[in-house]
């Protein structure tokens, strides 16, 4: 496999390691100054890494979200783009202890592969592959802020219960807001999913004349969209909020995990591809 | 012209010796006459709160000055127990000059010498104190200075630091932990159980935050129709309270009992009956009236009173080392303090307007000579002779008045006014 170093990527990997570590030492540190210097490290990543997609766009002469690595790098600017703005709107600077590891790994793959020069199977290379993919993978980063929001969420309530006021426990919000933006975030993400479903359903039909393979990767994918849904039932019926939510959204993102991962590299099928 | 402090704070005073020498607001107005008599002492301040007096000066000579502070709180002091002597009190004095003066006042100014670091009544104290100083014509041009400056770090410190942010009582220790699960209390419902004095506070408190209804329940229902009252609330009975909790947000419960008047059961159901919204439990009675086992129910979160005061401990070291950033802004303040006062020199102000005066003479008479073209040297001469006899006869007036002032009570008022009119320099802070 031969191609292009990934020099921005490599740049973007430093600044979202800055921004990670940061943003650790903004969690024991009693410098509150700390987190706009995280912020900064983040934001300068978020450039650098919208420079490197836009560089591969233009490299590659299509969307670079054709396997696992391109797919991972896009979730992770994404990612990144919505900590910004959930950042700006309600300032809570400790979710990017949580989220920077996350885009840290996430783009790791992308910075140290060379970047894919193949020429992209004609079939996949469709006004498809800029709907149905970004729809899909915007769909896991709200998921993956509603796990984001779970975890802070117990962490918080541990806290509360167990009366432990350390400077976790000052930089946390409430546990109300924990729990009003992870049902933001899988309010937002369950459209996201089923909509990526759906468009790629269609896709399927035009590329392969078939709606629907049972691939390893659809079949799971179908898995953790019935989950969510019951999620969401949960909530809007018998209560399933609070901390109850907050496992739920552990769990669901987990299982997406399962599926957008696991259902690329374990199983060999159709959807080897993302 | 040095500026002084001396005073007793609770760290060198008990309250006894403190209410002796409290001055009433009575008395304050002739104690700030009597302090204006003494020789020394050219502006004065009593700063008097049930924590500290603080007596903060102008005087001519420090050492005479603080003697004569001194003095004057002991007869002070003798009025009201004429055994008392000079020597009984002057243990409890501290005593500050200069730079360490100027950094007292700010940090009582900015709470960081109060029992309670971080407390915001000592501000509001000081600026009384302050007003009323003005309203006797007790301060003059470096007192104004100070103060009004000392008035302002506590200002850049509170909205700087986290100094005064988080509770450090029992009762806003609830509505603090309150926001911590709730977020905003607006349109929370609270049920106070039982009528103790510190839970009626505390749900005072959390009103005063957002909560918008609140329940009562007390053994006697009469009582607790009387304080729905006073809080605008609803009276419940104290048989049904338990299911009540169902609708409530945070119990407030304090009550002379002594079992468990809610128990396991009792929040298991209603917390099935709320769907899992959390529920905020505050048991402020002893002994405790919530059984403990409570807060190991999923949404449920129970304080009791120990609890409570960790908080409060916890907010307490926040606020230490808060303190830590504050006095940094402090130093950095007190500085800009030093170096106005060193503008105050008789003697530097008057070389400056020498200086400025020779200059502004040269450059205007540079301009004339060369618009009038060839001058004989006699004529030269006398062009600058003329101009040197004007600057030096208009000038000579403010600088006798100056040197004749370094030493009076107005000497402060001359030099700065001399450095205003003049644009000398500017003030340095």
């Amino acid at each position: 496999m031969n191609g292009v170093d990934p020099l921005l990527f490599k740049i973007t990997v430093v600044l979202y390691l800055a921004g990670t570590i940061l943003f650790l030492a903004y969690v024991v540190s009693q410098k509150e100054t700390l987190s706009s210097f995280s912020i900064a490290a983040t934001s300068f990543g978020f450039c650098a890494h919208l420079l490197a997609l836009l560089f591969q766009t233009i490299h590659v002469g299509y969307l670079p979200l054709t396997n696992l690595t391109e797919a991972m790098s896009f979730f992770s600017w994404a990612l990144v783009l919505t900590f910004l703005v959930v950042e700006y709107r309600y300032r809570i600077h400790i979710l990017g202890t949580f989220i920077l590891p996350l885009a840290l790994v996430s783009i790791i793959p992308a910075a140290a592969l060379p970047m894919a020069e193949k020429s992209l199977d004609p079939r996949l290379n469709s006004a498809w592959l800029l709907i149905h993919t970004p729809l899909a993978l915007l769909g896991v980063v709200s998921f993956a802020m509603a796990f984001v929001m779970g975890v802070m969420y117990l962490i918080q309530e541990r806290l509360l219960k167990s009366k432990r006021f350390n400077s976790l426990y000052y930089k946390l919000p409430s546990l109300d807001l924990l729990d009003d933006l992870n049902r933001k975030a899988v309010y937002l993400g369950f459209p996201l999913l089923t909509l990526g479903i759906l468009t790629g359903a269609l896709w399927g039909k035009y590329a392969w004349g078939s709606y629907w393979t049972w691939a390893p990767k659809q079949t799971l994918t179908l898995v953790t969209w019935v989950f969510y849904l019951v999620v969401l039932h949960g909530r809007l019926t018998i209560g399933w909020r609070a901390k109850k939510a907050a496992y739920l959204a552990i769990i669901g993102f987990l299982g997406v995990i399962f599926a957008f991962i696991g259902g690329t590299l374990l199983v060999k099928g159709l959807h080897t591809f993302v | 012209m040095h500026f002084v402090v001396v005073g007793l704070s609770h760290k060198t005073a008990s309250i006894e010796v403190r209410e002796k020498l409290a001055f009433s607001e009575q008395k304050l107005q002739e104690a700030l006459l009597q302090l204006k008599t003494y020789p020394a002492i050219q502006e004065g301040l009593i700063l008097s709160t049930c924590n500290r007096v603080e007596v903060c000066a102008v005087v001519k000579d420090v050492s005479d000055g603080l003697q004569q502070i001194k003095q004057f709180l002991a007869m002070y002091h003798k009025s009201y127990s004429p055994s008392a002597s000079e020597e009984e009190l002057t243990p409890h004095l501290y005593t500050y000059s200069a730079d360490e003066a100027v950094r007292h006042i700010f940090r009582v100014a900015s709470s960081l010498d109060s029992m309670v670091v971080g407390e915001p009544q000592i501000l509001g104290q000081l600026k009384d104190a302050y007003d009323f100083a003005i309203a006797q014509k007790s301060t003059g041009v470096i007192l104004n200075k100070v103060l009004k400056k000392a008035i302002s770090v506590a200002k850049r410190i509170r909205s700087e630091t986290r100094i005064a942010e988080s509770a450090v009582s029992i009762s806003f220790a609830a509505v603090e932990l309150a926001k911590k699960i709730f977020g905003k209390l607006d349109g929370k419902i609270v049920l106070l159980v039982g009528a103790g004095k510190m839970a009626e506070l505390a749900a005072r408190h959390l009103i005063n935050n957002g909560a918008s209804k609140i329940l009562i329940t007390t053994r006697d229902y009469e009582k607790a129709a009387h304080l729905a009252d006073q809080f605008q609330g609803r009276p419940v009975a104290f048989s049904d309270f338990p299911w009540e909790m169902v609708d409530a947000d945070i119990v407030l419960c304090s009550t002379g009992a002594n079992h468990y008047l809610i128990r396991y059961e009792d929040v298991s159901r209603v917390i099935e009956a709320r769907k899992n919204r959390p529920i905020f439990m505050i048991d402020i009675s002893v002994p405790r009236n919530i059984d403990p086992k409570v807060n190991q129910i999923d949404n449920v979160f129970l304080y009791d009173i120990d609890d409570l005061q960790l908080v409060v401990r916890s907010n307490l070291q926040v606020r230490q080392q808060e303190a830590v950033k504050a006095e940094t802004i402090i130093l950095e303040e007190v500085e800009g303090v030093l170096r106005w006062f060193r503008s105050l020199d008789a003697i530097p102000t008057i070389v400056a307007l020498k200086n400025k005066a020779e200059e502004i003479r040269k450059a205007e008479i540079g301009k004339a000579l060369s618009r009038m073209g060839d001058l004989s040297e006699k004529q030269r001469e006398a062009i600058e002779g003329l101009s040197n006899s004007i600057v030096n006869k208009l000038l000579h007036a403010p600088m006798v008045v100056l040197k004749e002032e370094t030493h009076s009570t107005d000497a402060g008022l001359f030099i700065d006014a001399i450095r205003r009119l003049f644009k000398l320099t500017k003030d340095p802070s």
